[in-house]
């Protein structure tokens, strides 16, 4: 019972020192709102603008309808109409144009024949990304041109087959839909282990720690004492972001409330535990905080939030295993767009949970046995 | 812009400072109308209590910020229009000298040369004579972070040295030094004034060290009280000066706590087993000391004195009775830690016992250590130590830098694991302790261990909690520490921001408010100002008579006193152990007769062989 009285003084005298103090608390509050805003924004793989350079060699009525559905597509813009690619290159290697579109002499007479007319385009290869994206556009007008183009009877069209795709869950595979919910976890994950590194590191660095090892306070006290306040913090923190991404991002969450509570839960658990790791071997603040963002770097890269887990190499792909970001960014998005409930998502609570016990456990063992 | 052939380096007229209020506090005045000359080749010392105002004089002096008003004339540069003027033939050693823990010795001293523009053919004759002159030789290769304490200090005088100036001012260089290294500190900056004709300008809380410069300014409140040679500031406790011998058997610490708390008093402290006293009153001509009023509580004058015997008064004693008179009427609080109306002398504000004799302490041992040791790697910090404490004793643990006392401290608060021996406090080994015996247990760590961000209110309550205190007894603590420490007008300051005297009573309170029975207290008084370090052990004598246990870890000699037993270590052994007498006898030779706690030291420490092999512990 004494136990709980004194955890519960430690756990106010961190929330006052968090609340008091200017720093940490624009700290808590507002680079995690900064971070959402920016990575809502600018953290989509779409592309709504793709600047091109017309080469038109046909001049032709057809070329003229080719032209106006590019036009019409409302993400290409031509910027410039040149004679031919010498002219066209300034542009692409200024990157003022994304793609450069030329329309051959003959184009007209091979449509004309019912035969197939080359369309040639050369992209802005230096992010392959972008460039891959928006050939996928141009494939997209060419086909729908392709099928408007009526076809001489004589020809009698040899019965085709066509994939019609539907993206379940997401259904215009807006990039952003998969990016922001995954990206409250990472959000959280900093803040949490930085918050908790820092708390047990500053306490050493101003010698306050052996004040606390000297009172009645047992090392699973001052350890319990120690995390919950940047769990409480984080969990305040993640019901702030989810709502920013609800709302204001407007990404449908069709998972049930339990789901994504226990989620972030779990998660934040486990970060404070990471956190308390790296803070039972650093002695300075300043290693504390290298030591957080050590941790932090390799599970958000490793996490699936930007590349898939899928694509990594068989060894990477085991070590995402012990990484609670994995988790959470799955569970997180099953949450989201294909609405999941608790229980289809023990698969990914139950390592999120044993990552948190480990670490936890494993902390406050270094705390006791710690030689300093 | 000369002032040619000006015979003083450092002249000050009419400086004012003072400092804006942070939130709703006052603004302080820090220097208020400071007069100062520094003539050349002198070796000026400024003494006064914290927050006298030495480090601001010193700051301005060194053109680190502007006065409110006022001149400050450097080597004849007018230091208030053109700060850097004077920069290349002045050296600084701030209290925290800048050195660079990871580098070695020899590279820290080429920086602050590179940062100098000090020529390679300079270096080559500074060199030499910089590291001759600190011993520092054979060490150039070792990490600055790995040197002692003391050595750290030389290696920054010689840094602070390596441009050859013409006026070296330091602030408070010997703070946190043992003995031995203050000592040779201090020769060699004599040796400077002697030999190169430097000017050295040096403040310092230890008052003796103050007996060895020319020339002393005495500062409180941002004003210079006094200043001239040492002896004319003793002069100032002439014929108030006394030796009171105390009956057999009654402990000179109680009768000096006893004494203090009456107003006809100015100074008591336990002095080679006697009371020195200092009166407010000269005596008559018959050289009996004036008579004492009798106070509740008091009873020194009764029957536990029994010779007066006026000495010759000392710089400290000149000092105090300065101070006494500057803050005649009783101030309030913040502004005198320790001065003002005597400060209820019982820890729980009972009436004080009556003063025990010395075989008061109890046999049963709170404080067994047997055989124990501590390795570091190879390195052994703490080598078969043993001694016993029993209960109500003021216990010392003593010895230079690395000797050993704190991790021989820290393993006794359960802090650090013993590699071998035997340890018990209370009965039980603190490191694998239940809760309930850590209860007993009080520590204030040599650095104030506390929350600066919160408030002084927060900090008490969250230690309050934290020793399980609930209800009426919490609610009678805390008001205890607000009303004994007198902290009812900072309760809701930040505490990084309050003064560093309170900051000290503050540890000292949160420590102290679960009422232990063994206190364990390291390196309490460094850096403490003389006032503040009568008021602490005035506190700490009146808990031992308590039956507290008190184990406290000084560097100063003269504190050494008002312990009931203490030990000395050095390279993790100990070397002496007894009560104060005994170890002080230790230091008498032929030509000391009458030795004191400071010539028993380094006698016994100098006599270790093993010293010079690893003077530069950890």
């Amino acid at each position: 019972m004494n136990g709980f009285w004194r955890i519960l003084a430690l756990i106010r005298k961190e929330l006052g020192a968090i609340i008091k103090d200017p720093r940490s608390r624009f700290v808590v509050v507002i680079p995690p709102l900064v971070q959402m805003i920016v990575f809502g924004y600018a953290g989509t793989f779409d592309l709504t603008h793709v600047p091109y350079v017309l080469i038109d060699q046909s001049r032709s009525r057809e070329s003229l309808q080719f032209l106006s559905r590019l036009d019409g597509s409302g993400v290409l813009t031509r910027i410039g109409q040149v004679d031919n690619i010498q002219q066209a290159r300034p542009l692409l290697d200024s990157r003022r144009a994304l793609l450069i579109v030329q329309i051959p002499r003959h184009f007209q007479r091979e449509i004309l024949l019912g035969r197939s007319a080359d369309l040639q385009v050369i992209a802005d290869g230096r992010n392959s990304n972008t460039a891959a994206l928006a050939i996928g556009y141009l494939n997209q007008i060419v086909s729908r041109f392709n099928s408007s183009i009526p076809r001489r009877p004589a020809a009698s069209a040899p019965p085709s087959v066509s994939l019609r795709i539907r993206s379940w869950f997401n259904p215009d595979l807006l990039s952003r839909w998969q990016i922001t919910p995954a990206i409250i976890g990472l959000i959280t994950m900093i803040a949490v282990m930085i918050l908790t590194a820092m708390s047990v590191a500053r306490e050493r660095e101003q010698g306050t720690f052996d004040q606390l090892l000297v009172t009645p306070f047992t090392p699973l006290e001052i350890m319990l004492g120690k995390v919950a306040p940047p769990i409480l913090i984080g969990l305040a923190q993640s019901a702030a972001i989810f709502l920013i991404v609800r709302y204001w991002f407007q990404v449908p969450y069709y998972g049930s409330a339990g789901a994504i509570a226990l989620c972030f839960v779990l998660f934040i658990i486990a970060s404070a535990g990471l956190g308390l790791l790296v803070s039972s071997i650093s002695s300075t603040m300043q290693q504390a905080l290298l030591g957080s963002f050590a941790v932090v770097m390799p599970c958000a890269l490793l996490s699936g939030l930007a590349t898939p887990i899928a694509n990594m190499p068989r060894a990477v792909r085991d070590i995402t295993l012990l990484n609670p970001m994995r988790y959470d960014v799955q569970a997180v998005r099953e949450a989201f767009l294909q609405g999941a409930t608790v229980r289809q998502l023990w698969p990914e609570f139950i390592p999120m949970a044993l990552i948190a016990l480990v670490s936890l456990l494993t902390a406050s063992w270094l705390f006791r046995h710690r030689v300093t | 812009m000369d002032i040619p052939a000006s015979p003083s380096v450092v002249l000050c007229r009419a400086v004012c400072k003072s400092f804006r209020g942070k939130g709703h506090a006052a603004a302080t005045q820090a220097l208020d109308g400071v007069a100062l000359t520094v003539p050349t080749g002198a070796m000026v010392a400024l003494v006064g209590p914290d927050g006298a105002g030495k480090t601001t004089l010193i700051r301005l002096i060194m053109g680190l910020m502007p006065p409110d008003s006022g001149a400050i004339t450097v080597l004849g540069h007018n230091i208030v229009q053109s700060p850097h003027a004077a920069e290349s033939s002045v050296s600084y050693m701030p209290q925290k000298f800048g050195l660079y823990e990871d580098l070695t010795v020899q590279e820290n001293l080429d920086l602050y040369a590179d940062l100098h523009n000090v020529s390679t053919r300079e270096r080559r004759e500074r060199y030499p004579i910089l590291f001759s002159m600190t011993n520092l030789g054979r060490f150039s290769d070792r990490l600055a972070g790995r040197l002692s304490g003391g050595m750290k200090q030389k290696l920054g005088l010689a840094c602070a040295l390596v441009q050859s100036p013409r006026l070296l001012v330091l602030d408070e260089p010997t703070v946190g030094v043992d003995p031995v290294s203050r000592r040779e500190l201090w020769s060699i900056l004599l040796d400077l004034v002697k030999q190169q004709s430097l000017t050295v300008l040096v403040s310092t809380p230890y008052l003796e060290e103050a007996e060895l410069c020319g020339h002393t300014v005495v500062m409180f409140q941002g004003r210079i009280l006094a200043e001239g040679a040492p002896q004319a500031v003793a002069d100032y406790a002439r014929q108030r000066t006394f030796h009171l011998a105390t009956r057999p058997g009654v402990q000179p610490r109680r009768v000096a706590a006893a004494w203090l708390t009456n107003s006809a008093v100015v100074d008591a402290v336990p002095e080679g087993g006697q009371v020195r006293v200092v009166f407010k009153t000269p005596a008559g001509a018959t050289a009996t000391p004036p008579s004492v009023p009798d106070e509740p509580g008091f009873r020194g004058a009764g029957p536990d004195v029994t010779v007066f015997k006026e000495v010759q008064p000392h710089f400290a004693d000149g000092f105090m009775v300065l101070l006494r008179q500057a803050m005649a009427p009783p101030r309030d609080l913040p502004a005198s830690p320790g001065g003002g109306a005597p400060l209820p002398v019982s820890a729980r504000g009972a009436a004080p016992p009556p003063p025990q004799t010395a075989a008061m302490p109890s046999a049963e041992p709170v404080v067994e250590v047997r055989d124990l040791v501590r390795r570091f790697g190879n390195f052994v910090a703490v080598d078969q130590v043993n001694f016993q404490i029993s209960r109500g004793e003021i216990f010392g643990l003593l010895g230079p830098n690395g000797a050993g006392k704190s991790t021989t401290f820290r393993m006794l608060c359960g802090l650090l694991p013993l590699t071998s021996g035997t340890l018990r406090v209370a009965g039980h080994d603190l490191r694998h302790a239940r809760a309930s015996a850590r209860q007993t247990v009080g520590y204030v760590a040599q650095k104030f261990s506390l929350y600066s961000h919160l408030s002084v209110r927060d900090n008490l309550e969250f230690f309050a909690s934290a020793y399980g205190l609930r209800g009426r007894r919490r609610r009678q603590r805390l008001a205890w520490a607000v009303a004994e420490f007198g902290f009812s007008t900072l309760l809701a300051s930040a505490t990084g921001r309050i003064p560093d005297g309170f900051k000290r009573r503050l540890a000292m309170a949160c420590a102290l408010l679960h009422e232990p029975r063994i206190l364990f207290l390291d390196e309490p008084t460094s850096g403490v100002d003389p006032l503040a370090r009568r008021e602490f052990w005035k506190r700490i004598t009146a808990m031992a008579d308590e039956g507290v246990t008190v184990v406290v870890t000084t560097h100063f000699m003269e504190e050494a006193e008002y312990c009931d037993r203490m030990v000395i270590m050095m390279n993790g052994r100990i070397l002496a152990q007894g009560t104060p007498a005994a170890i002080r006898q230790l230091g008498a030779t032929a030509a000391v007769t009458e030795p004191t706690m400071e010539d028993a030291f380094i006698h016994v420490v100098r006599r270790d062989p093993r010293r010079s092999s690893s003077q530069a512990g950890t």
